[in-house]
Order: structure tokens, then C-alpha cells, then sequence
């Protein structure tokens, strides 16, 4: 990578096209079409930025460009549903989650139509953009929506394998996911299971209960305490909805602590969602839910949010020790 | 299923002789619309009657004649698609629906009751007949869109018919379908505009102006007609070519200049009845306007 494209920089259309991470997204649906699903796939004036324009190009008559037009997109993605068609709408987290709320409410989940929502640049992803680019409240909206499923892979192959195994999925789903640079949790054979968490190692001092861009540097920092001589273990929660309740039950039960970590609002997030089975299943153990702690993000180069807000791999072994303390 | 069976006699729905065009049927199903709204309000004790009311021929048209339907099949792909932005009429969709063998018309009884499948705006999972759910304006034109590119993309032709409130000019998910629409060269996307001048506050054009109504669609590239939405046989007349006529890349707006109310003269001249109620002895009242207007057709 040049010296203008490291890590910091937003020139995206050529980072995208350096890194093939946003590209899982595209792989996903051009397996679909070639197992023979009626995939169609929409974007809202982003296909640079969410790395659909590869579909575009491998499948012109299936994507559809709707402009800078979120709403009428999903509303529309719910029409092309009631005609057979595997609607796949994508735009930024922010507004898909937000702006289009209302939509997916009443034309997605309400009339229970397989639309797969994809809301990319989730949490703090984008940085300088802003906080009207930022999504730190799309877990919460989507979650409280019913009949939605609410999906955060931790990383390409994962969402890739997702999206292959949502063609056997019938409710309607939201994706989130980040911008394709995330680094890679699984090897390229992952599989997926709707509603399941995947446990990384057993934790009798503390587990981490992560989603998305989090899965990545707390089994670092897990890696990291271990070190130290402590029992750490991880939990990927990819399905924040519906959770995986038995997983969650599970950790509580064996583990001191359970830290839950995700690029959110800790109000309405898997932290609340994992406090929620927690309250309602007593244990012994301790929960500290990590995140956005209720506030409008700062701008700036992502990873200096991602050590600001301590979302990277040094952050969560501060927050785990200030926990173990 | 024979619709007739299953159809309660709440109206004299023998048409008048002396015409044969089925302008007559049309006219005849509007007034059944319209009475059928007053008896399901009564049971609610609240509706929207005169939103039905002004969109009663239309309903007529559309469902009696132009469209392409199957009610044993409501669910067959290349059915044509009617969709209402103004949920809010769906009280006078359901006995169209019902009296066309979608559903047993006994089942309207239970109008608004705890559980039923039938309220205030139309739900899609719960009623067979109904394209899509709405009550939430300003999205249908958008499902119609999805529809009409779904229906390209499976190669099937189709007309998406979908009845906007006026008021609902205003919102702006709107125009971004007709955006999209025009953009896509949907020419089997049919917008019909309810125009019957007033919305909840009041005169739409004293809540959020929206003339030059015609001009607007125009400019978002749309093909746009205008019809006295209570002339059934111009309604009709409009419907069919706009579903017939040659493939333009074009979609049509219809823009039906209608009463608010139409059918009972007090509701006419009073815009307050958005939503309203008629006690028993008003509603006797308002049936009896409306069968003796149908009576006098062709007399």
C-alpha cells in the first residue's frame, strides 16, 4: 500500500480496491445468484463505498441504483419482495438504521418480507465524517423492531457465510457491518448459524461478549490477559437477534465477569441485550457493558476513536482489569 | 367461490336498465362501497367515510373491470397490484374484496374487533386480496415501484395501480418514488391521486399548498391525465388505457378530481368528516341518500 493509502486515509475507492474486505459483501451475493436465488441488489449512491459495484459488474441486471433515496430504496426493496425477488438494500448504518427506521418497520418487518437490510460503517467507522455518519444507535432501533433479525459479523468471511445462509433464512434481516478493513477473525471456509454465538475459549475470570469489529481485538486482549495468567475467554455474538440466550446463560454461570464489547451505545446494544437475559437469569457474575458510553461520538482518523473511545485491543484490557480489580 | 353467495343484501345491487356498457354495474358497486363503509363504521364507531367516499368509483373501476384478478389466487404473480398510500380507505376496500370471493363477507362482522384481521388500514399478512400493507403515508408508491421492478426482472407484466391521498402529495418519500419511477421507465406504474381537496387540518391547499399538482408530475416526467374521479365510465376509461396503452417507458398519473364525502350531501360540504362517526339514525339517513342517488341512475 502507498504511502497516501495507510490505514488512516479515506481515499476509499482505491483502499477498496487494494483490500478485498468489503468485496466478501459482493462474493456473498454473486453465490446466491449462482446457486440460483433471485438476488437483487440495491444501493442508495454507495456502491464504491459498500464494494457493490463489483455485483454491478458481474450482474448489471440485477443491481439497482436508487440514489440518494434511502427510504424509498428499502420501501422499494419490500415491493421487489412481494414478486419473488431476494432484495439485498445497502447503505450507511447511520441512515439505514435511522432515516430508514420507520420504513423498515412497517414495509420490511410488519409484512415479515425477506428484505436483507445491509447497514455498512457501523459505529465510528467513518471517523471525521461525522456524527451524522456515525451509527452507534442501529443496534437499538433494529433490535426493538419485532421479526427483525439483527446480524454483526466479525468480519468478511463471516458476513460472506452469512449472507449465504441467509437464502434459508425467512424473516427479514439487518446486516451490520463495517467497512471492509476490519482484520480477519475466520479463515474462508467459515460457516454461519443463524442465532448462535461462538465461544473462543473458556473464561472463569472473565469472558468477552463482542459483535462486529470488537470480536477481532478482544480476542487479542483475551490472548493478552491469558498472559497474565488469568482464565479469558470470548464469545462472538454475530446474531444479536434473536441472541443466543443459552450462550449467554452459560458464561454467566462459569465466568466472574462478563464484559460485553461492541462499536454502540451501550444503551440498547448487545450490552443491553445481554444485561437483559442476565437480570433475568441471576448469576454470580459481574457485568460491565463496554462501549459508547451514551454520547455523540468525536471526530477524527478511526483508529485514534477506536483508542479514544478504548474499542481497540489496549482498551479492553484496561476495561477487563479495571473489571478483575 | 361465487361472490354473490356470500354476499349480504345491504344494497339493492341489481343495476338499472337501459345501459349495457357496465357503466351502470360500476356505479351500482360504488353505492355498495359506500353503504358497506357506513355499516362497518357503525361497528367501530369511528372511520373514515369520507375518504372512501370520495374514492368510491375508483375502487369500483379498478376491481370490477380493469384489473387483472384472481380472487381464488390471491397470491398469483401475475395478477395486477393495487396499492393505497391513503391506507385509510381500506374500510372501503374490504367489501369489494369480500363481494369478490377473496374471503367469506361474513368476516367484515368482526370489523375492529380484538384480534381481527380487518382495522383502520389494510394489512397484507392478515387479509387475502390486500398487495401490501400501509397506514404510514407516503410509502406505497414506493412498494409499487419495488413491484413494478420486480416484475420486470421476473419478465412478467403486470400494472401497479396506486391510489395516493392528496394530502399525501406532501410527503416527501413521494417524490423520490416518482423520481425513480420516471427513471426506470416503469410505464406500468399507475399513480392515481385522490383529489379530493382536504386533509385532517383542513383544505389541503390551506395545510401545504400542493398546485400545480399536474405540473409537478409532469416535471418528474411522468404522463398525466385528470378525470372527474365520480364518473365511472371516465374512470374506467382512463384506468384501462393507462394499464393498455402502448409501452412508452412513461408511468401515468391520474389525477381524479373528486368530493370529499361524495354520496351524502352533508359530509359534502363538510370537511370535518376526515374522520368522524354518523349515530345509527344519521347513517340510515346517509344509506338511504346514497341508494336513492343510485335509483335515480338511468331512471
Amino acid at each position: 500500500m502507498s504511502a497516501t493509502l495507510e490505514a488512516g486515509s479515506w481515499q476509499y475507492r482505491a483502499l477498496n480496491a487494494l483490500n478485498p474486505g468489503l468485496d466478501h459483501l459482493s462474493d456473498g451475493l454473486i453465490d446466491l445468484v449462482e446457486a440460483g436465488h433471485p438476488v437483487v441488489a440495491g444501493s442508495a449512491d454507495l456502491k464504491y463505498s459498500n464494494g457493490l459495484v463489483k455485483f454491478a459488474d458481474v450482474h448489471p441486471d440485477r443491481f439497482l441504483q436508487f440514489g440518494i433515496s434511502e427510504q424509498h430504496m428499502v420501501s422499494a426493496a419490500a415491493g421487489l419482495a412481494t414478486t419473488g425477488a431476494m432484495p439485498f438494500v445497502a447503505t450507511f448504518a447511520s441512515f439505514l438504521g435511522l432515516l430508514c427506521c420507520e420504513q423498515i418497520r412497517m414495509d420490511v418487518a410488519y409484512t415479515k418480507l425477506p428484505v436483507r437490510l445491509i447497514g455498512h460503517h457501523t459505529g465510528i467507522a467513518l471517523g471525521f465524517y461525522g456524527t451524522s455518519h456515525h451509527a452507534t444507535e442501529d443496534i437499538s432501533t433494529m433490535r426493538a423492531i419485532a421479526g427483525l433479525t439483527v446480524v454483526s459479523p466479525a468480519d468478511g468471511p463471516q458476513l460472506r457465510a452469512a449472507i449465504r445462509a441467509s437464502a434459508e433464512w425467512e424473516q427479514p434481516i439487518y446486516f451490520r457491518i463495517s467497512r471492509g478493513r476490519d482484520p480477519r477473525v475466520y479463515g474462508d471456509d467459515v460457516t454461519f448459524e443463524f442465532g448462535r454465538g461462538i465461544e473462543h475459549g473458556y473464561g472463569a475470570d472473565l469472558t468477552f461478549i463482542a459483535c462486529g469489529t470488537l470480536v477481532h481485538p478482544a480476542l487479542e486482549a483475551a490472548e493478552a490477559l491469558r498472559r497474565e495468567g488469568l482464565s479469558v475467554g470470548v464469545v462472538d455474538m454475530p446474531t444479536i437477534k434473536p441472541l443466543d440466550e443459552e450462550l449467554v446463560r452459560l458464561v454467566a454461570a462459569r465466568s466472574r465477569i462478563v464484559v460485553t464489547a461492541e462499536e454502540h451505545n451501550v444503551l440498547g446494544g448487545l450490552g443491553a441485550a445481554v444485561a437483559e437475559v442476565m437480570a433475568e437469569h441471576p448469576s454470580r457474575a459481574r457485568l460491565v457493558r463496554h462501549g459508547i458510553a451514551d454520547e455523540f461520538s468525536l471526530i477524527g482518523p478511526p483508529t485514534h476513536l477506536y483508542r479514544h473511545y478504548r474499542l481497540d485491543t489496549a482498551g479492553l484490557v484496561g476495561v477487563a482489569k479495571l473489571a478483575l480489580q | 367461490m361465487n361472490p354473490a353467495a356470500t354476499q349480504p343484501s345491504t344494497t339493492s345491487a341489481t343495476s338499472p336498465p337501459g345501459s349495457d356498457d357496465g357503466t351502470d354495474r360500476l356505479g351500482d358497486r360504488a353505492a355498495f362501497i359506500r353503504t358497506e363503509t357506513i355499516r362497518l363504521i357503525e361497528i367501530a364507531k369511528v372511520g373514515h367515510y369520507s375518504s372512501v367516499f370520495s374514492a368510491a368509483e375508483i375502487f369500483a373501476a379498478l376491481y370490477y373491470d380493469v384489473m387483472r384478478i384472481d380472487p381464488a389466487r390471491p397470491d398469483w404473480q401475475d395478477r395486477d397490484r393495487f396499492l393505497m398510500g391513503k391506507g385509510h380507505a381500506a374500510v372501503g376496500l374490504y367489501p369489494v374484496l369480500g363481494d369478490l370471493g377473496y374471503f367469506p363477507m361474513g368476516l367484515l362482522d368482526g370489523y375492529a374487533h380484538l384480534g381481527s384481521s380487518f382495522g383502520d388500514h389494510p394489512d397484507m399478512t392478515k387479509i387475502p386480496g390486500i398487495d401490501f400493507s400501509s397506514g404510514s403515508i407516503g410509502h406505497a408508491l414506493s412498494n409499487g415501484v419495488g413491484m413494478a421492478l420486480g416484475g420486470r426482472l421476473a419478465g412478467r407484466d403486470f400494472t401497479v395501480f396506486v391510489m395516493l391521498g392528496d394530502g399525501e402529495m406532501q410527503e416527501g418519500q413521494v417524490w423520490e418514488a416518482a423520481l425513480s419511477a420516471a427513471h426506470h421507465r416503469l410505464d406500468r406504474v399507475v399513480a392515481i391521486v385522490d383529489r379530493n381537496g382536504f386533509q385532517l387540518d383542513g383544505g389541503v391547499d390551506d395545510v401545504i399548498g400542493i398546485e400545480p399538482l399536474a405540473e409537478k408530475w409532469r416535471a418528474f416526467g411522468w404522463h398525466v391525465v385528470a378525470v372527474d374521479g365520480h364518473d365511472v365510465g371516465a374512470v374506467r376509461q382512463v384506468l384501462r388505457e393507462a394499464k393498455q396503452g402502448p409501452r412508452t417507458g412513461i408511468p401515468t398519473c391520474i389525477i381524479a378530481n373528486t368530493v370529499k364525502g361524495k354520496g351524502v350531501s352533508y359530509m359534502e360540504t363538510e370537511p370535518g368528516w376526515h374522520l368522524g362517526y354518523l349515530e345509527p339514525a344519521d347513517g340510515e339517513r346517509a344509506v338511504a341518500e346514497i341508494l336513492a342517488a343510485r335509483n335515480g341512475v338511468g331512471a
